[in-house]
């Protein structure tokens, strides 16, 4: 297990601690607004390729606007795609009737189909990457919970991502200890791997405990506390609506096609 | 088995993500009314342990690969149906959210094929049946592997549907599902015995540990009454769904196109598509874009045996050679503009 992993899921915590104009936009636009992103990227029909193209311009000015470094994000999608891409790879081999024509080539509508499902994965894991990197978990979280999510489900998924650094440490060390001691450099006996996810279950555990008994000693009642608590503002519901009409046009009349044919006309 | 958003559509999206949505609210409710203070802390941190020991990876004797736990019926045993259907919930939340694995549309697939089979299905049906009390020993291996193999099968299975229904991928259903059962047959075995070897160690180790947690449900018919509801819920929005959005062709509309040999690409893009398609026909500034027949340039691409002749009342997407072209150009130009758009408002921020 790479350390470097949790390492990079700090990053995107640090990302979402930010200031920019981006993050002071409520959580609640931004969730209700990738979602009706989400929603017309996909309700395309499979073979369209030309028509997705002006959708980049969300996930691009979220990063822009909110600072996110993109190439670390692109890498993350990198680090996504393989099985989009393998399923994906089948479309060309099942669907071979000609569909488009580019000058002489003729393009089957597999390949079309499997370029629209890349586009699309880019499309959809950059902008969920993008939400998350410019709210950040506990905005998040709250958001989430005033539009409806079962209260538990969000103190759960705070919980979650509060000790998954600390029992992700605990684990690498672990697994570290094992790695020093082995004779060869190779994955774990099974013997091995039961005693020693058994022993980092005990500990989670114990550490369930502890965390509880202060919890206790505290006065934790069920309700995350914000020091802020963000409000809906005019311009939170501008952002929603701009992009609602953005992508509402991007939907009904291919973006791209129209351009290019202004262009074509131009060059004429 | 992650799905990604990219390969559904967003009617089967939609109507997993209600379906998941009813049942997390169930749990909620169901935990509320027998809510231990303690259980808070332990769902949180036994989240944080099936996420790391998802990375801890065991080698497979004789085999040369590794395999290691996937956490549902895991969590299943530790904590209840309840408690673990919410666990997972926010495991792959969170692995949407920071890992990219598996998108937000699919989310709620995921979470209903990832968490509700093993959680409602495989642990009490298979699990708790054969393995009762059992500590160790053949009856709670052959109970984990069991379960794992079922309820990895039903997720699987359940994967294959998804995907079918949402029309995006082009992998016929028998040929994706002889993909997905048999790899998904060595995973849960992998996955039962990765369960049972740890759940023993705890049992030998701290027996006390294992029992209380657990928040079962004492009486079988609220489970009963939980299975029920997410099968009529699929139902009634199967139903609802379908006619707003078939992506396949049904049966007779298949054969139709098959028999006159009909364009595809225009023809089976279901309702939903089609209504949309008539309403951007109504729109558009520039309807049917393309080049003009006797428009100098353009004519060798129209006379080059263009592959479908598609008349000119054929409904969006239109396939010609004069749009695809000006699609392609299009689309390419407007990539790098969006680019460019995203790269100025950058170095104007820099700038400030």
């Amino acid at each position: 297990m790479g350390l470097g992993g949790w390492m990079e899921v700090g990053r995107m915590d640090e990302l979402g601690q930010m200031d920019s104009p981006v993050h002071r936009v409520h959580a609640q636009a931004k969730t209700v607004t990738t979602g009706l992103f989400i929603i017309s990227v996909m309700s395309f029909s499979r073979y369209e390729v030309s028509a997705l193209t002006p959708f980049f311009l969300y996930p691009l000015m979220l990063m822009s606007l909110g600072r996110i470094p993109p190439g670390y994000l692109f890498r993350k999608v990198l680090v996504a795609a393989p099985f989009a891409v393998a399923v994906g790879l089948f479309n060309p081999f099942f669907d071979q009737q000609p569909a488009v024509a580019i000058g002489t080539l003729a393009v089957s509508g597999g390949w079309l189909s499997f370029a629209s499902i890349l586009l699309r994965f880019a499309l959809t894991v950059s902008a969920a990457l993008a939400l998350v990197a410019c709210t950040g978990m506990h905005r998040l979280c709250a958001g989430l919970e005033r539009m409806g999510l079962p209260r538990i489900l969000a103190v759960q998924l705070l919980f979650l991502y509060r000790y998954l650094f600390v029992v992700g440490a605990e684990g690498s060390r672990m697994v570290r200890g094992v790695e020093l001691r082995a004779a060869l450099p190779r994955a774990l006996r099974f013997r091995v791997y039961g005693s020693l996810v058994g022993n980092l279950l005990l500990r989670s555990m114990a550490r369930a405990d502890r965390i509880y008994r202060a919890m206790q000693a505290r006065g934790f009642d069920g309700a995350i506390r914000v020091l802020r608590p963000a409000r809906l503002r005019w311009a939170d519901l501008a952002f929603v609506c701009g992009w609602a009409a953005f992508f509402a046009a991007a939907r009904f009349w291919n973006l791209a096609v129209l351009f290019g044919g202004l262009l074509m006309k131009g060059a004429s | 088995m992650h799905m990604a958003d990219a390969l559904i559509s967003p009617a089967v999206g939609g109507a997993l993500w209600a379906v998941t949505g009813g049942v997390s609210a169930t749990c909620a409710r169901k935990l509320k009314t027998s809510m231990r203070g303690d259980l808070i802390p332990m769902m949180g941190v036994l989240g944080a342990f099936i996420f790391t020991a998802q990375m801890i990876n065991f080698s497979i004797p004789g085999t040369g690969s590794s395999g290691h736990l996937g956490g549902g019926l895991m969590l299943a045993v530790l904590l209840g149906p309840y408690a673990a259907f919410l666990v997972i919930a926010s495991v792959l939340a969170v692995q949407a959210f920071f890992f990219a694995d598996g998108g937000l549309l699919a989310l709620g697939c995921n979470i209903f094929n990832l968490g509700f089979f093993p959680a409602f299905v495989a642990y009490p049906v298979c699990y708790r049946w054969l393995a009762r009390d059992a500590q160790g020993g053949v009856r709670l291996w052959g109970a984990s592997v069991l379960a794992a193999v079922v309820g990895l099968q039903l997720g699987a299975f359940s994967v294959v549907l998804e995907t079918w229904a949402s029309g995006v991928s082009g992998l016929p259903f028998g040929t994706f599902l002889l993909l997905m059962q048999p790899i998904h047959l060595a995973i849960g075995v992998v996955e039962g015995m990765a369960t049972a070897a740890a759940v023993s160690f705890v049992a030998r180790a701290r027996p006390e540990s294992l029992a209380p947690m657990r928040v079962s449900p004492n009486a079988s018919a609220s489970l009963r009454s939980v299975l029920t509801g997410v099968l009529l819920a699929t139902c009634a929005l199967g139903g609802a769904f379908s006619w707003l959005a078939s992506t396949r062709p049904d049966g007779l509309e298949w054969a139709i196109a098959k028999v006159s040999g009909k364009e595809e690409v225009a023809g089976n893009e279901g309702n939903l598509h089609r209504r949309l398609a008539a309403l951007q026909e109504k729109t558009a500034i520039l309807p049917d874009y393309g080049f003009k027949a006797g428009a100098g340039r353009a004519a060798p691409e129209e006379a080059t045996d263009s592959v479908h002749d598609a008349p000119a009342s054929e409904a969006w997407p239109a396939v010609d050679a004069g749009t695809s072209v000006a699609g392609l150009v299009g689309g390419a130009v407007t990539l790098v503009l969006a680019c460019l758009v995203g790269f100025a408002v950058n170095a104007r921020q820099r700038a400030v």
